[in-house]
């Protein structure tokens, strides 16, 4: 074991050795509860000070992260967090707000999302954009309860909810848990939507599309208005999946595209902490016709006030009080240090140091499936090293022995063997050469001495994991 | 290479069919279980005994570490056993999948129907082997 749990450094009374003596007389607190609420099978973890400070040091010096290197996981837009946000976030007006207090002593905070949610609009040509879905499949549920609702209102039957091949595993779950049926659509020999395959599935059964773009190949559906016309023509409406909103910052409104109501992810475009399951935030933008069924409360302003708005046609909430709210700060951070000009910059950041590498990785021999032009991330297809056996998720492992964090590998499901890289504006170019030459040096283990590679990796804090065994023996519980 | 029998008809969606009589014998191929890699899970319901199913329609779906995918009937028919003995330890897909791996019997509707699948030949060719 390379460090032990806390629970297993516990020994009761120690956490004592920090205090001295007390000078009142001691009464035991279980004497002041019932004795039928009192838990028996209960240890609390008592440890000292600096076990406690070595634990988490030992852990975090194990742990590969962003502050130690390259982490371009595709489509999860792991830039680096800038520390104002921290500094920001933890303002004493920010943190001891509780989320009972009443509209008026709150008026800072609903400021500052009303004004979070018209750079959103602004951002992203929406009429108005709720910031309460606490993460992006949450996000994407919401915009579907919304269109279902909106639907249910017109009195119109419509179950279909239509999905490229290329799209996120979230949105057919979110369609599925709002009681549509996906359908997929193709994706033609350029990596985007096939039209032909969409007006085939068009009807008047379909209640929208699902569109993520630029894709998960990493590439721009330059079709969207025509799509978005198709949609309309029967009346179905247009959805997008705002995760690759790294892209086109400042460059692109989706708004003046055609799209009637989308979700953005704050924790990715604008830089708050994210991995591991939280917290995010998934806001929802929508077109007028669409505003009153985003959840309550709406945060409005009248005049220099701030109020709370409940609309009677809402889907209601979607997280408890108003979402991550300190998520809303670092982002709001983030939005104010860059200035719109600054956030121009930083998609074009991104899409630079992505075809860069791209062009890089293309030099070694390495290829992608589709040859369209990509943005801010691409993805590779490894399906050639197959022949000698070794797989995309062997190099994954082997990257990680050259202190890299590895690319999504297996998606998009179109792509076989496929290996997908986003190395956000963040990566100064010497981490992107640095990247390369590891790409580089696994290509010619592999052609010297593949074992390596199949074992890998060699170097971490743990050799590879059996994951098969975790999803068939499912433990969470410890002890 | 995957291994591929000739004496099995196979699908697009890489499952086989092995005929005894008026039985078949259904599972996913050599090839699929080596895409899937370890196989964590068969979600099939026990509901669909005894049920008619038709050629093509889904019948359930594997999720291994990699990926998930859907299960499609190669032929139309009674569904008259489920391996159980998958079902508690799904990882003998991976081990032998033309053998204790396989996945459901069958009652054949139509033999006619086979001509329909793709033999060994057929197969290889379309797995690119």
């Amino acid at each position: 074991m390379l460090e032990k749990l806390i629970k297993e450094y516990s020994k009761k009374g120690k956490f004592n050795d920090y205090f001295g003596d007390l000078d009142i007389p001691e009464k035991k607190i279980e004497s002041n509860i019932p004795e039928n609420l009192l838990r028996k099978d209960f240890e609390f973890i008592e440890v000292s000070e600096i076990e406690v400070i070595r634990h988490f040091i030992r852990l975090s010096a194990l742990n590969y992260h962003l502050d130690k290197g390259i982490y371009p996981l595709g489509s999860c837009t792991m830039k680096h967090n800038p520390k104002v946000n921290e500094e920001v976030s933890s303002y004493e007006g920010f943190l001891y707000l509780h989320p009972l207090q009443k509209e008026e002593d709150i008026q800072g905070a609903l400021k500052l999302m009303y004004e979070l949610s018209q750079f959103l609009k602004e951002i992203s040509g929406m009429d108005y954009v709720s910031l309460q879905p606490p993460a992006g499949a949450s996000g994407e549920l919401t915009a579907m309860l919304v269109i279902k609702k909106y639907f249910i209102d017109k009195k119109e039957d419509r179950k279909i909810v239509l999905i490229p091949d290329s799209a996120h595993g979230t949105n057919p779950a979110s369609v599925a848990m709002a009681g549509f049926i996906a359908q997929t659509i193709k994706s033609n020999s350029e990596g985007m939507i096939d039209l032909e395959d969409l007006k085939k599935n068009l009807n008047e059964k379909v209640a929208c599309l699902m569109i993520t773009n630029p894709n998960t190949l990493g590439i721009f559906e330059r079709n969207i208005k025509g799509i978005a016309e198709e949609l309309h023509k029967y009346g179905a409406l247009l959805y997008l999946d705002g995760a690759n909103l790294n892209a086109y910052c400042g460059i692109h409104k989706p708004g003046d595209a055609g799209v009637d109501i989308m979700h953005f992810n704050l924790h990715k475009t604008f830089s708050t902490p994210h991995g591991g399951g939280g917290p995010g935030a998934g806001p929802v933008g929508a077109k007028n016709f669409l505003v009153p069924y985003l959840p309550n409360p709406k945060i409005e302003k009248n005049g220099e006030r701030y109020y709370f708005k409940y609309d009677k046609e809402s889907i209601g909430k979607t997280a408890s009080f108003y979402g991550n709210f300190n998520v809303f700060v670092k982002a709001y951070t983030y939005i104010r240090m860059h200035g719109i000009k600054g956030l121009k910059k930083m998609s074009q950041i991104a899409v630079l140091n992505a075809s860069y590498l791209r062009k890089r990785l293309e030099e070694l021999g390495f290829y992608c499936e589709y040859k369209t032009p990509t943005l801010h991330e691409f993805v590779l297809t490894l399906k050639d090293f197959k022949k000698v056996d070794v797989k995309a998720l062997d190099i994954a492992k082997r990257l990680l022995d050259y202190h890299c964090h590895a690319p999504t590998v297996y998606f998009p499901l179109i792509v076989p063997e496929a290996f997908m890289i986003e190395p956000t504006e963040t990566e100064p170019k010497e981490e992107l050469e640095r990247f390369v030459s590891a790409m580089k040096r696994i290509k010619e283990e592999i052609k010297e001495n593949p074992e390596i590679v199949k074992n890998a990796p060699h170097n971490t804090p743990v050799r590879r994991l059996d994951e098969g065994k975790a999803g068939r023996e499912l433990v969470v519980k410890w002890g | 290479m995957s291994l591929v029998l000739d004496n099995l008809y196979y699908t697009k969606t890489h499952e086989w069919i092995k005929v005894e009589g008026d039985i078949g014998i259904i599972g996913i191929t050599d090839f699929a279980q080596k895409e899937l890699q370890d196989i964590v899970y068969f979600g099939i319901d026990e509901g669909i005994i005894g049920k008619n199913l038709t050629a093509g329609e889904k019948f359930g779906y594997v999720e291994a570490v990699k990926t998930a995918a859907d299960l499609y009937l190669p032929i139309s028919g009674e569904v008259i056993e489920i391996n159980k003995e998958l079902i508690n330890n799904p990882v003998i897909a991976n081990q032998d999948p033309y053998g204790k791996g396989w996945i459901l019997k069958i009652k054949i509707k139509d033999k006619e129907e086979l001509k329909n699948l793709l033999n060994s030949e057929d197969y290889k060719k379309h797995i690119g082997e």
